[in-house]
């Protein structure tokens, strides 16, 4: 895939490259399959959510994405340039769940540790003040609490000035009000033009954070939308009743349906309007038993799989 | 947030020199094993301690090489702790895998191989010091006797002696993850310092444990370390020290490679 000049963000950046590139990358471990044929761009300035339940191969292709991990198959482009090319140059960023910091040195010697690596850094003390931990400069690492470190982890992503961050989980762990002020310094940034990629498996964070969710499931790219249509997709319900023989066009003919299903004398209906179903089966039809449930992230992950794919998008 | 960059132009940015290594790093590696209280105690106190405690036994003035046996004692205790000490440094590579800092790096421009330079630079150093301290014991105590130069070259060679035990230490560090790596490493090369001949010579032995005490790591380095104050060096010695310090990193080099798959 070229870079696709019309992807481009109008949020103030100047370049052509796509932040991100994916070209049907796969990545196999022995016979485990985490990612199949991933395509995907991103446009600087944008905030995308990966979002999937846990295996789904978020972490995969974010190490991918990072050049810790060599795909199996496909090509990876960060800015234009190999991933690894992007990280020599302090382009790329990341900030890890968990890990990642010495204990027996202090938050000030991580900072500037890290920092003398960059051939361009901001200074310490503007890092350590925007991530709010001036104060715990002098603390060693091993005595600051579990939050404290991880604006550490942040305030060490963001020492190079990266064009891209990427963020595994970024907030588990943070209460509120970290979560709050932590999301508006990134849409904050965002807006300069930094694209920011983060996994998590939480529906609710990538509706309220991201411009753009990518829904993975069992390695592949299974929804890509606004978070308003990556909801409508989880917000369906499902309908179960027994009925054998069922008519399953004048089912999926009916307003709201976006799956039927037929397993032995059940039929299960995926609907938005779940009433609707009900109706019908109740009324038209010698359905009995009719269950209606409201579909979980996890199921509507499942009954996505089960797609098309063309169907989806 | 205060001043950033409004864009983000990927050719305004460059890669650092020397694959990231620079002093900065240096200096905050040297810091944490000076305020590590246990490296502070097998690096400076415990060889100077030995280094009293044998130095001054009976026959310490009899004549050995060009100077005396306190010097040759000297000597030994010097690679005793600079080995340790080494060793320590060593075993940190592995922990620090294992705390996801390595990874952390691998986030940054700072090329593995360079990371590895300055872990070996800090043994160097930290080793250096150990060396240091026990000269500095053995010119206060006053027994040892030696000619200006052989106590620089002995204390030159000892020094990079000591590489071989980072090597080892790097090793044993991925084989026994964690803090533990020291528990084997402290009383293990203590044992192979009674086995190389270091703490008692080796003709003291019986003709049986002298024939397994040649092929057993110490033994090479501290002939190699002593040579410059003997003026002796049998050529299996020097085959030794050369073999296990391949070995070594040979070793290490294995045991990090196969850990890199999962960074």
């Amino acid at each position: 895939m070229t870079s696709s000049m019309t992807e481009t963000s109008a949020r103030g950046f100047t370049g052509s490259e796509p932040a991100v590139s994916l070209t049907g990358v796969s990545k196999d471990f022995g016979h485990v399959h985490a990612v199949r044929g991933v395509d995907l761009t991103i446009a600087p300035g944008e905030i995308v959510a990966f979002l999937g339940p846990n295996g789904a191969g978020k972490t995969t292709t974010i190490d991918m994405i990072l050049g810790l991990t060599q795909p199996t198959a496909g090509e990876v482009e960060v800015l234009g340039l190999a991933p690894r090319h992007a990280i020599a140059r302090g382009l790329v960023s990341a900030v890890m769940q968990t890990g990642g910091l010495l204990k027996d040195i202090t938050v000030r010697e991580t900072v500037a540790y890290t920092g003398s690596l960059f051939a361009h850094t901001r200074s310490i003390d503007e890092v350590l003040a925007d991530a709010g931990i001036s104060g715990i400069a002098d603390r060693k690492v091993a005595k600051c609490s579990g939050g404290e470190q991880q604006r550490l982890r942040f305030a060490m992503a963001l020492l190079s000035d990266p064009a891209l961050l990427l963020l595994d989980e970024p907030t588990t762990g943070m209460d509120v009000e970290g979560r709050r002020t932590f999301w508006s310094t990134i849409r904050e940034d965002a807006a300069k033009g930094r694209t920011v990629l983060f996994a998590t498996h939480y529906l609710e964070e990538a509706d309220q954070y991201a411009d753009r969710i990518v829904l993975i499931s069992q390695g592949r790219i299974v929804a890509d939308g606004t978070g308003a249509e990556i909801k409508a997709l989880a917000s369906g319900r499902t309908v179960r009743a027994t009925l054998p023989d069922a008519d399953t066009a004048a089912l999926a003919a009916l307003g709201g349906v976006d799956h039927v299903e037929v397993r032995g004398d059940s039929v299960i209906v995926h609907a938005k309007d779940s009433d609707a179903v009900a109706r019908y089966l109740l009324t038209q039809t010698p359905a009995r038993d009719v269950e209606i449930a409201a579909k979980g992230i996890e199921e509507a992950f499942l009954s996505l799989t089960g797609h098309d794919e063309s169907e989806i998008r | 947030m205060t001043t950033l960059q409004t864009t983000f132009d990927p050719h305004a940015r460059r890669v650092p020199p020397l694959g990231g290594f620079n002093l900065t790093v240096l200096g905050i590696e040297l810091k944490r094993m000076l305020r590590n209280r246990r490296t502070i105690i097998f690096t400076l106190i415990l060889p100077a301690a030995l280094l009293l405690s044998f130095g001054g036994q009976k026959g310490w003035q009899d004549p050995a090489g060009s100077g005396n046996v306190a010097a040759y004692i000297l000597v030994s205790m010097g690679l005793y702790g600079a080995a340790l000490t080494a060793a320590a440094c060593g075993s940190m590579v592995a922990l620090e895998r294992s705390l996801g800092w390595s990874r952390q790096l691998r986030l940054t421009p700072l090329n593995p191989v360079v990371y590895i330079l300055i872990k070996a630079l800090v043994a160097l150093v930290m080793g250096g010091l150990a060396i240091l301290a026990v000269n500095a014991t053995g010119k206060l105590q006053g027994k040892a006797e030696m000619p200006t130069h052989v106590w620089v070259l002995s204390a030159v060679v000892t020094l990079f002696c000591t590489l071989t035990f980072a090597a080892l230490g790097v090793f044993v560090g991925y084989v026994v993850p964690g803090e533990n790596a020291m528990q084997i490493l402290g009383p293990g090369l203590a044992l192979l310092s009674f086995l190389g001949g270091v703490f008692i010579p080796l003709d003291q032995y019986s003709d049986a444990v002298r024939h397994i005490a040649y092929w057993t790591p110490m033994y090479g380095v501290s002939e190699v370390a002593r040579s410059p104050l003997t003026h002796e060096l049998p050529w299996y010695a020097l085959v030794n020290a050369i073999g296990w310090f391949a070995l070594f990193v040979a070793g290490a080099a294995w045991r990090m490679s196969k850990d890199t798959a999962r960074v």
